[in-house]
């Protein structure tokens, strides 16, 4: 309970310092008011944009403003769009999410396996094929991976539509690329694990004690190869979250990470302030998760 | 009293890339309920994969051979793995060098110690927590019923060594083997521990293994001894036939190299067996001590004879006795 407590506080105080350092960085980062007002505008149409805007006003107050705001749930007004940041943003998020809950699960549910058997047999021909399939993973890169796929699947066979979010068939192919390119380090992080923890004492003892193989590896030795893997995947979670860009493209959906993208093109402050808090809650978030999960799976690390 | 546990030219061979290494080379050795027999040697003597052989936990590449290898009447040898699974933990178990690393971290002692029951035993959850509480307490844990709920590195290396005990005895086993037992735990420790297992060993009548390269504990402890040297047996015998009159120059050797109270003086030198172990990959022809025997002969290449005593006292030496007669050196020379 302390131990949950005190990395709860330390996550809002990393969520806090983040929020603080994106907004200094992004209003160093060139003058918003001339940005709105695009080339050709006068000296006297910026200042009025700055008043209009509070850009006038010192930099810890205008954060001050908008971090209580935000705490609401307002995120200001698109400068582009002319509509709620956080309704632009609510929509697409769950588009996001989806993609990276359902990504996250594909590369979980192929990497551990894989990793596991490969583990159990080194060197034998499954360890040789998931080495295979991981180093495919690696090398190809996601645009292409993804263009691969939609000419099989959605112009050959006509199996799968292109694009667009209209059912569940249309997250399938972004589901296995974006799953595929996290998997090859999931999957060499349980099998190194699984052949650190398979010649350790403690399962040499669970023979001794009479356990079969499968007891052997999911009771005795997986819960304790799997804890770097827990941090590695919530780490890439987030990382999906946030960098889904290429993969959102390819297969137009219109998610946050497209946003995001679009959004840093246009200057839209608001709308890239709102998505790199939020991309760092989920960070936050996840790390916090994954902390938790890992003092459940080892009692060691459940000091402060 | 029953034979329990026979052991006929056992051999464990590994294949490496240079060659195979001839781990064990042919032992034998018996041993009835209630016996402890002590196995003596140096690192690498292939001790402690002779008593993981008997468990059936060799390592996967380890290919295990013997003409006999029999345990309370099941031919060890073609068991089945789902027959070795339920004799082991259960009917004989074991306890490792390692205390610290021998318990699982992510579990607590509780459901590790139930485990053993459980995997065997047809009872609940709440018996076999009844009996981890027992044999806490009989291997000497203070307040054992609250020790349950904690992990293994909240315990000492004495006490997590203690818990291995306990865990090993939940099944009432017939055959317990203890490789090492003590090496890894402060000297004040061993001797407590020892002592326990001893104890233990006589209240319940069981056959123990005793794997260890301490001549004081063995004198102490052990019924009979084999001293094993490069894979094989050298001597072997009734405790006291061995250490009153050891055969084998190896196992002279040993004998010198403990200090006696009263007779070695302050500062004196104490003996040394000089040399290293020879390499087990390939073939080893005659006797593999011969390179660091001070009365070793031409012969000592060739077969070297197994010589048995009307009591049971082996060795392997080309010397009756394990002593040249007078005039041997002179007249077959030094090899």
């Amino acid at each position: 309970m302390v131990f949950t407590l005190k990395r709860l506080g330390l996550a809002l105080l990393v969520a806090l310092a983040v929020s603080m350092l994106s907004f200094t960085l992004l209003h160093l980062s060139g003058d918003p008011a001339s940005a709105i007002a695009g080339e050709g505008a006068t000296d006297v149409d910026i200042a009025a944009i700055r008043a209009y805007y509070g850009f006038d006003r010192p930099l810890i107050v205008q954060y001050a403003d908008w971090l209580f705001k935000a705490l609401r749930g307002d995120f200001g007004e698109s400068y582009y769009f002319q509509l709620p940041v956080a309704q632009l943003i609510g929509d697409r998020l769950s588009i996001t999410m989806t993609l990276g809950v359902c990504g996250i699960s594909f590369a979980l549910l192929t990497a551990v396996p894989l990793g596991v058997a490969a583990a159990v047999r080194p060197n034998s021909l499954i360890d040789r094929v998931a080495l295979f399939i991981s180093v495919m993973g690696q090398a190809m890169p996601s645009f292409w991976f993804g263009l691969v796929l939609v000419v099989i699947f959605s112009i050959k066979f006509q199996l799968l539509p292109p694009s667009g979010t209209k059912s569940w068939e249309n997250f399938i192919m972004p589901t296995v690329v974006l799953g595929y390119y996290a998997m090859p380090a999931i999957m060499r992080l349980t099998r190194a694990g699984m052949l650190d923890v398979l010649s350790a004492d403690y399962v040499r003892t669970a023979r001794a004690k009479g356990a079969g193989e499968m007891r052997v590896m999911f009771k005795h030795a997986l819960r304790n190869a799997i804890i770097p893997v827990v941090s590695l995947s919530a780490v890439q979670m987030g990382f999906m979250l946030g960098g889904s860009i290429v993969v959102e493209s390819i297969f137009a959906l219109h998610g946050a990470g497209y946003l995001a993208w679009e959004s840093i093109g246009r200057n839209d402050l608001p709308t890239v302030q709102a998505l790199i808090l939020i991309f760092s809650l989920f960070y936050i978030v996840f790390t916090f998760l994954s902390d938790l999960l890992n003092a459940w799976l080892d009692p060691r690390m459940r000091v402060g | 009293m029953s034979t329990i546990l026979s052991v006929e030219d056992l051999k464990v061979d590994i294949p490496l890339a240079g060659g195979v290494l001839h781990a064990v080379r042919g032992i034998d050795f018996d041993l009835k309920r209630g016996e402890t027999l002590c196995i003596v040697g140096e690192s690498g003597s292939g001790k402690s994969l002779t008593s993981l052989a008997i468990m059936g936990l060799l390592p996967k590449m380890a290919q295990c051979r013997a003409a006999k290898l029999e345990f309370s009447g099941i031919d060890l040898s073609k068991a089945k793995n789902r027959q070795m699974r339920s004799l082991r933990g259960d009917r004989m178990s074991m306890i490792f060098q390692e205390p610290m690393t021998s318990l699982n971290p992510a579990y607590t002692i509780g459901d590790q110690l139930a485990e053993a029951l459980l995997l065997h035993r047809k009872v609940g959850k709440k018996a076999a927590e009844a009996r981890a509480v027992e044999l806490l307490e009989k291997v000497g844990i203070t307040a054992a019923a609250s020790r349950l709920g904690q992990y293994p590195h909240q315990l000492s290396g004495g006490l997590r060594q203690r818990v291995m005990i306990a865990m090993a005895l939940m099944g009432e086993p017939e055959l317990i083997i203890a490789d090492e037992p003590t090496t890894a735990l402060d000297v004040t420790i061993q001797a407590q521990i020892l002592r326990l297992l001893v104890d233990l060993q006589r209240e319940m009548n069981m056959a123990m293994i005793l794997i260890t390269h301490d001549l004081g504990v063995v004198a102490r402890v052990a019924d009979k001894v084999a001293i094993m040297y490069a894979g094989e047996v050298v001597e072997a015998g009734k405790s006291a036939d061995v250490f009153n009159a050891p055969q084998h120059p190896y196992t002279r050797g040993l004998l010198r190299c403990i200090p006696v109270p009263g007779k070695t003086k302050p500062g004196e030198h104490l003996g040394s067996i000089p040399g290293i172990v020879p390499s087990l990959i390939g073939e080893t022809q005659g006797c593999a001590f011969r390179g660091r025997c001070d009365v070793a002969i031409g012969s000592c290449a060739h077969d070297i004879p197994r010589r048995v005593s009307e009591s049971g006292h082996m060795y392997r030496c080309v010397h009756e006795g394990g002593q040249p007669a007078a005039n041997a050196i002179q007249s077959e020379g030094r090899p």
